[in-house]
């Protein structure tokens, strides 16, 4: 690119005659002029609820944003089809954070600044959800996250809340499950250092094992968005694991699961929540058999709420929910549940009502808040068989 | 030349005084408008650094964002982790630790700056950008692994310092900077260096120096670029540091017109509106979005703005 910028250089031209930028810029101050005012609609209509959503819709993430939407838009429709909350529809605004780092904390600021909304749904990865957390908590709308495991993300202030559990709960439920249920004891750890996901969960995942006198044969490493993990899986079959642990994302997850078998390793590989996506078994095909992890929930359980939720997603989207989807379910009607009880949209008087939650039931079971605004519930191991997620057992810590 | 000296040092005093009296009626603005206005303002000054690599010295460095990344974490830490340590020498008053901080941390990107380029700016045109590439990832990967700044999980609960006045003069500063320098005799070297390098080198130029000098005021200024966004945002990850947050930059560069000032200013400013004002078409705003760029590179080539036609004719007979 050692170009001249003088051949870039026209030899006439002026600042009003390009049309196309004159055109552009004259509907960008169109469309900012333009912009629905937030002004009260007018009193002949009902004022909806405003509630926020920010999730990976798009990018390597969106299967796990997309099916937490589906979720969460199916909640938004069954209330509003029952005459909403006390009369008042729910509007759901959701926006999409592209999986990338550093835009959700512009996207909530406009939730709440702009679009006035009571309450936000939370993105499912910890780590973008954590960046809308702060500002959440600094303009004190109440944030209930689906999926984000992370122990930080509530940690941020009393504005967050979460319906899943966290990351010490799964490592270590993961933990406890090799020790006891497989009599399992040497475990590979495969960690993804990109991802605050993966490596929050390895920590607590190898406290619990050493704690419970298993051993770690080795590490291996690699960053998010990697294709090929022959080398890290090589070294970890040369130190001759009984299992390897792999927390990750299904995108990675199903070609990890895949190059092991390639590779000949015949232990049981296991994940974390982020495995539980479609694609894995789309990526991994066969591969995918025996795979074990956690899920917040088994669209294999036997509720007669969790049947019916499964029933409708299906009706309504042409394909069966995920665990995220049911979480996102869960997050909007929790939402709604502290709405009700507040009798109020302020979201201070939100807040304070979803702290209070206690023995509410959802269709991922029933769901207390603790005082660190977590989700106290079991977690449910899977393994896949015949490319579907089959129940093993439920673990607590 | 003082005529033009001094007016355009009251341009400047008078855009640092805009950003003072911008921040002094800030709070009439909703917060998610103060934060594009500051995201244009953070862009400004990392699209404008750019220009004075890739535009005006005719370099290629896909760098940017790790540079960025520098002086985030390097102001972050020190508002952040150093703050207790620090807050004292200043008295508690965060409006002279902050700028502190910012300037700091565009020092240690500056520093990164030198490093990369002293070896790599022996090199010419397109081996520079493979270069600058690698060092961005490289640097991605050494925050992803380093514990004390949260490694993958980034850095979190950074003090939101930014404001109005800050970024907006700070842009002013980056903004004149860039013109002075290349209003100035030595800036005409980076001209010659663009143009034609061996021509430059015949004339007695050390074209590696200029090149230098050029990547290290364009790294301090991505640094201080980088401090002001980690304070508006709170949090910063170094996956939001990656490629292609360096082309983002890039392409604002070549949007408003390599070498050109109002132009990349201009983009700068358009594409970050743009990017908001187009979330209210969902899934299509990247279509939309791709399909602006071409339709804007189609028929504008040479950039948004062709500003100064005297400017051009002057440098041509420098």
């Amino acid at each position: 690119m050692n170009r001249s910028p003088s051949v870039l250089r026209p030899t006439i031209g002026s600042f009003p005659t390009s049309w196309p930028t004159a055109l552009l810029l004259g509907w960008l101050l169109l469309a900012g002029g333009c912009r629905r005012d937030s002004s009260p609609a007018t009193s002949s209509t009902v004022e909806p609820i405003r509630i926020g959503e920010f999730s990976s819709l798009t990018g390597p993430l969106a299967g796990l944003g997309q099916y937490t939407h589906m979720g969460v838009v199916l909640a938004v429709e069954q209330i509003n089809a029952t005459g909403g909350i006390a009369g008042r529809p729910i509007e759901l605004l959701a926006e999409d954070t592209g999986s990338k780092a550093g835009t959700a904390a512009p996207l909530v600021r406009k939730l709440i600044s702009r679009d006035h909304v009571v309450a936000v749904i939370g993105e499912g990865a910890s780590g973008r959800c954590l960046e809308g957390a702060y500002v959440a908590q600094g303009a004190g709308v109440p944030v209930v996250s689906p999926a984000a495991t992370d122990p930080q993300v509530t940690a941020v202030g009393d504005c967050i809340f979460r319906v899943c559990f966290t990351d010490p709960f799964q490592g270590t439920v993961v933990a406890k499950f090799i020790r006891q249920n497989l009599g399992l004891r040497r475990v590979g750890l495969l960690v993804d250092t990109g991802s605050s996901y993966s490596v929050g969960l390895v920590d607590f995942f190898r406290k619990r094992l050493l704690a419970d006198g298993g051993e770690v044969t080795g590490e291996q490493r690699y960053t998010s968005g990697d294709k090929d993990f022959r080398g890290q899986l090589t070294a970890l079959k040369a130190s001759h694991p009984e299992a390897i642990f792999a927390p990750c994302y299904f995108g990675e997850a199903g070609l990890i699961l895949r190059q092991a078998r390639e590779l000949g390793i015949e232990v049981p590989l296991l994940g974390g929540d982020g495995w539980e996506a479609p694609e894995l078994v789309e990526i991994a095909g066969s591969a995918a058999e025996g795979a074990m992890f956690p899920v917040h929930y088994s669209v294999r359980s036997t509720s007669e709420s969790s049947h019916r939720f499964i029933d409708q997603f299906t009706a309504r989207f042409q394909k069966p929910p995920t665990g995220v989807s049911a979480l996102g379910y869960d997050a909007l009607q929790l939402i709604a549940d502290a709405i009700r009880r507040a009798g109020s949209t302020e979201s201070p008087a939100i807040r304070d009502a979803l702290k209070t939650t206690r023995g509410w039931t959802g269709v991922t079971g029933e769901i207390s808040l603790d005082e660190e605004r977590n989700a106290r519930k079991p977690a449910t191991i899977v393994r896949i068989e015949k490319g579907q997620l089959t129940f093993v057992c439920t673990v607590t810590p | 030349m003082p005529g033009w000296l001094n007016r355009s040092q009251l341009v400047l005093a008078a855009a640092l005084l805009a950003a003072g009296v911008a921040q002094f009626l800030s709070n009439r603005l909703d917060s998610y408008v103060l934060s594009v206005a500051m995201g244009v303002g953070i862009n400004i000054i990392l699209a404008s650094s750019l220009n004075l690599i890739n535009g005006f010295t005719g370099q290629f460095s896909l760098g940017h964002a790790g540079f960025m990344a520098v002086g985030a974490y390097t102001a972050a830490v020190l508002t952040g982790k150093l703050a207790p340590q620090l807050q004292p020498i200043f008295g508690g008053h965060v409006e002279l630790l902050f700028p502190f901080a910012l300037i700091v941390g565009g020092l240690v990107a500056a520093v990164a700056g030198g490093l990369v380029g002293a070896p790599s700016l022996r090199l010419k045109g397109d081996y520079l950008a493979i270069v600058t590439l690698g060092f961005g990832e490289i640097i991605k990967v050494i925050f992803q692994n380093v514990e004390y700044v949260g490694g993958a999980k980034g850095l979190n609960a950074i003090p939101d310092y930014s404001n109005l006045f800050w970024v907006f003069g700070t842009t002013a500063i980056t903004v004149y900077t860039v013109w002075a320098l290349m209003n100035s005799t030595y800036g005409r070297g980076f001209l010659a260096v663009a143009d034609d390098e061996i021509a430059a080198e015949a004339m007695g130029l050390n074209t590696t120096r200029y090149k230098m000098v050029a990547f290290v005021v364009g790294a301090f200024f991505a640094g201080i670029a980088g401090g002001l966004f980690a304070h508006l945002n709170n949090s910063i990850n170094p996956s939001g540091f990656d490629f292609n947050k360096s082309i983002e930059i890039v392409v604002m560069v070549i949007l408003g017109g390599m070498g050109r000032h109002t132009g990349v200013i201009l983009a700068a400013i358009l594409l970050t509106v743009l990017t908001e004002l187009l979330r209210q078409f969902g899934d299509y705003r990247m279509v939309i979005y791709s399909l602006l760029l071409i339709l804007l590179m189609l028929t504008r080539p040479q950039g948004l703005l062709i500003w100064p036609i005297r400017k051009s004719a002057s440098r041509r007979t420098t």
